[in-house]
């Protein structure tokens, strides 16, 4: 299953799920990350991590440990 | 039928929002300068309330944290919880809930209005953002979103102070009609659970538990459980249990329940109400954004910045600080001699004016590095500063939040501190705050100027690069970022155990910062270090003056006395040629006060330590001058000069002191005190050790305990100790 730590910067996708059952993954659906949800992923810090998408319109960060736990449908 | 208004006291509206949406704008527009400020019992909550009057009734506005959820991780997040469901004794419970949300981004903003809803309390939404919004092409319904969700819409602009009045007007009216039904987006499997468990509580209680901290409880990720919440009794935690376990068989999990629901509701709720360009049109904003968190060209602009900043506190703010300082001396110059000589004269001047000059002092860095965090932060790029060193920052367990409050505290430790504010995360916010002081701050450099200028001998390393004495000040610097990495290390993994926090965070839209915001959050920040500090600051500087002034009588040392009335006489009646007794005079002054400095105590304090200071290679004297610099690291400048014989007006420049300080030798012998490892020592010592009460102070204020103040200074004088100790012990090795 492709996460959206495997996406590349300018892809889009659809959010599948968010695995795990922690006040992470809570944290995640409440900012949008919620299935159906469509994302692109718009860049990296320096080091390449954390990343920055746009979710409905608003731009957030996570980091990659966190961007692993979305499952995404890439759009094409 | 309409309600009527409570009466016999202000009505209580609660402000609640998510962060970037013009929260403190609106509230400050709401209340005017008629704020309170304070904190919640036993959190770190900044309780904010304000006042203000419509229709002629007096309202109490309580400005709630920003958030983007009503689901508690934490003791710091209940207190929103609390404060709604009227938990809250020392607030009471709003009569009615404004909730503000950012029109530009309507759909993430509407999941809190969908907990609010569910609280059943007369609520009105306040639309903010309605301009960034059609910037963005951005097109709402607000009469169908109104119709929708069941309560009033009143588009706004804070910033603009436009439409106030309809928000005002529409929360007197939220306050007269009755609150529509609501109904709940969770499943009837859910509710029923919720009614059931609701059932239990009202059976053993007269005030059951409310029906939204059920569900709280039912969705908990672990904090709940652990907070043993007044009125969660035994029957109700096995209930909640048993519907955990029903609920997890039907559906995948229970943490996806409410998202999943209310994201459903919120898609059913803006169907219509949200009308996008099918094209994503680049703003400004995202033109801004896409050279600032660029990875190469971003971290370029941050360090530019950083050292703007940096070069702010640390450049400019002394010339303030001096401006301040000077005139202080002109008033204690001028306190001084209105008084005749004696005890309330030197109280005056070695304990008030020094110590409303120690905290007055600090205001410069303080307004100065506040004004650009307030700018920084209030344009959006505050996250943006953080994503970008959330990568170095995590390698040593802190985020990227820590970044500036750490960088502040080179300059003072004090702003830092309050800096590490914008961290959310308690943990995190906790460990920024104790290893903030181990930075080398600017006050600091006195004591390392004097003692390398007196000790270390000046030669070249690398030509034009590096000297032994810029590599001795240097190694101060690293010396304190090397203990501060393995602190926070320990702390994390000891008394601040915790998981990692997640950093999912908002990159806001930039604006326009508003100046009002800025110079308020400025004027706050001075006025809460002068009135929370300073009165602590003051008491400390006053004490530490008596215990150098006192015991004192004239019997105890009348040789002194005796000598300088003859002294001042033959002054006094020889007119021509007086300058060698004028000397003479002075001298035998000098001596008067070290020898009262000796006997204070202060100095009996000094010669008590002394065993301890020992293993150190320090004599009493230098353990006096430590203890004497409580109030402030730079005061043991000033503190040497008077024990080494010289009074109290030596700066580090000074050659005098640095003489004094090679000839000192051992008393009673030839040995010399100050070796090159000795004054290594102190300023190891002084480069780790916690003394400045104003640091101790604000970390008390800002960690809202006691405890955590006095942790930070016997953590920190525990290590200073042995890094003392080891300096001087591997350094006589070489000698």
């Amino acid at each position: 299953m492709t996460t959206l730590a495997d996406l590349h910067v300018g892809s889009r996708a659809q959010v599948a799920r968010v695995v795990g059952s922690d006040s992470i993954t809570l944290r995640l659906l409440e900012m949008g990350l919620a299935p159906g949800a469509q994302l692109s992923f718009v860049g990296t810090a320096m080091l390449g991590d954390p990343i920055e998408i746009d979710v409905n319109g608003y731009r957030l960060s996570v980091r990659k440990s966190e961007a692993a736990r979305v499952q995404v449908t890439p759009i094409d | 039928m309409p309600k009527t208004l409570p009466a016999g006291r202000p009505i209580r509206i609660a402000l609640c929002g998510n962060p970037n949406t013009g929260k403190s704008t609106l509230f400050g527009a709401l209340s005017g300068v008629r704020q309170r400020v304070g904190n919640y019992p036993g959190v770190t909550v900044e309780k904010k309330l304000g006042s203000a009057k419509m229709n002629g009734r007096d309202y109490t506005i309580i400005d709630l944290p920003g958030t983007y959820s009503l689901a508690p991780q934490s003791m710091d997040e209940m207190v929103s919880v609390d404060v709604l469901l009227g938990r809250q004794e020392d607030v009471g419970q709003p009569d009615a809930i404004v909730c503000i949300v950012d029109a530009s981004n309507l759909q993430r903003n509407l999941y809190l209005v969908c907990q609010v809803l569910e609280l059943h309390r007369p609520t009105v939404v306040a639309l903010n953002m309605m301009d960034v919004a059609s910037s963005k092409g951005i097109d709402i319904n607000v009469a169908l979103l109104a119709e929708r969700i069941g309560v009033t819409v009143v588009p706004i602009q804070a910033n603009a102070r436009k439409g106030l009045d309809d928000l005002k007007q529409a929360i007197v009216q939220s306050l007269q009609t009755p609150v529509a039904p609501f109904r709940s987006p969770f499943s009837e499997a859910f509710c029923a659970e919720v009614q059931q468990i609701h059932d239990i509580s009202s059976q053993e209680s007269a005030t059951p538990l409310p029906h939204y901290l059920i569900q709280r409880l039912i969705l908990d990720t672990g904090y709940l459980h652990e907070a043993k919440l007044p009125g969660v009794s035994a029957s109700v935690i096995s209930a909640v249990d048993s519907a955990r376990q029903r609920l997890a068989a039907t559906s995948d999990e229970l943490v996806s329940i409410e998202p999943i629901a209310r994201y459903s509701w919120i898609n059913q709720v803006t169907q219509d109400v949200i009308c996008r360009p099918d094209e994503h049109r680049a703003t400004f904003s995202d033109r801004i954004d896409h050279v600032v968190t660029h990875r190469i060209m971003g971290t370029g602009i941050f360090a530019l910045l950083m050292l703007i900043i940096f070069q702010a506190v640390f450049g400019f703010a002394p010339f303030f600080s001096d401006l301040i300082e000077s005139g202080i001396g002109e008033m204690g110059g001028w306190v001084g001699g209105l008084l005749p000589p004696g005890a309330l004269r030197s109280l005056m001047l070695n304990g008030v004016v020094a110590g409303v000059g120690g905290v007055l002092v600090f205001l410069p860095q303080i307004a100065i590095l506040f004004l650009f965090i307030a700018i920084l932060e209030d344009c959006g790029y505050m996250s943006r500063a953080a994503y970008l060193m959330d990568k170095s920052m995590s390698a040593i367990g802190l985020n990227g939040k820590s970044f500036i409050p750490l960088l502040s505290s080179f300059a003072c430790a004090v702003p830092g501190i309050m800096a590490a504010r914008v961290i959310e995360n308690r943990r995190d916010r906790f460990i920024t705050i104790l290893v903030a002081p181990l930075m080398s701050c600017s006050a600091r450099i006195p004591v390392y100027v004097l003692l390398t200028s007196a000790f270390i001998p000046s030669f070249t390393i690398v030509p034009w690069i590096l000297s032994s004495r810029s590599l001795v000040f240097f190694l101060m610097y690293f010396i304190g970022i090397v203990v501060a990495v393995l602190v926070a290390w320990l702390l994390k993994r000891t008394i601040l155990k915790g998981e990692t926090p997640p950093f999912v965070m908002e990159l806001p839209s930039y604006k326009v910062p508003d100046w009002r915001i800025v110079l308020h959050r400025v004027w706050e920040r001075c006025w809460a270090f002068v009135y929370r500090a300073g009165t602590l600051i003051f008491a400390v500087s006053i004490l530490v003056w008596a215990a150098g002034y006192y015991p004192r009588s004239a019997q105890s040392d009348p040789g002194f006395a005796t000598e300088i009335a003859s002294l001042e006489s033959q002054l006094e009646s020889s007119d021509g040629d007086s300058n060698e007794l004028e000397l003479i005079l002075e001298r035998l002054q000098r001596d008067q006060s070290a020898a009262q400095i000796r006997r204070s105590y202060l100095g009996q304090a000094g010669q008590c330590i002394e065993p301890v200071v020992r293993p150190l290679g320090w004599d009493w004297r230098i353990g006096c001058a430590v203890v004497a610099s409580f109030p402030a690291r730079e005061v043991v400048v000033s503190t040497l000069g008077v024990i080494f014989n010289l009074g109290d007006e030596q700066d580090e420049g000074s050659a005098e002191l640095r003489d004094a300080l090679r000839r000192a030798t051992w008393e009673g012998s030839e040995r010399p005190l100050f070796t090159i490892p000795v004054a290594l020592s102190v300023m190891v010592f002084f480069a780790l050790c916690a003394q400045c009460v104003s640091t101790l102070a604000i970390i008390r204020r800002e960690m809202n305990s006691w405890r955590w103040a006095v942790f930070s200074f016997v953590y920190m004088t525990g290590l200073a100790y042995v890094a003392a100790f080891l300096t001087t012990w591997i350094g006589n090795w070489f000698v």
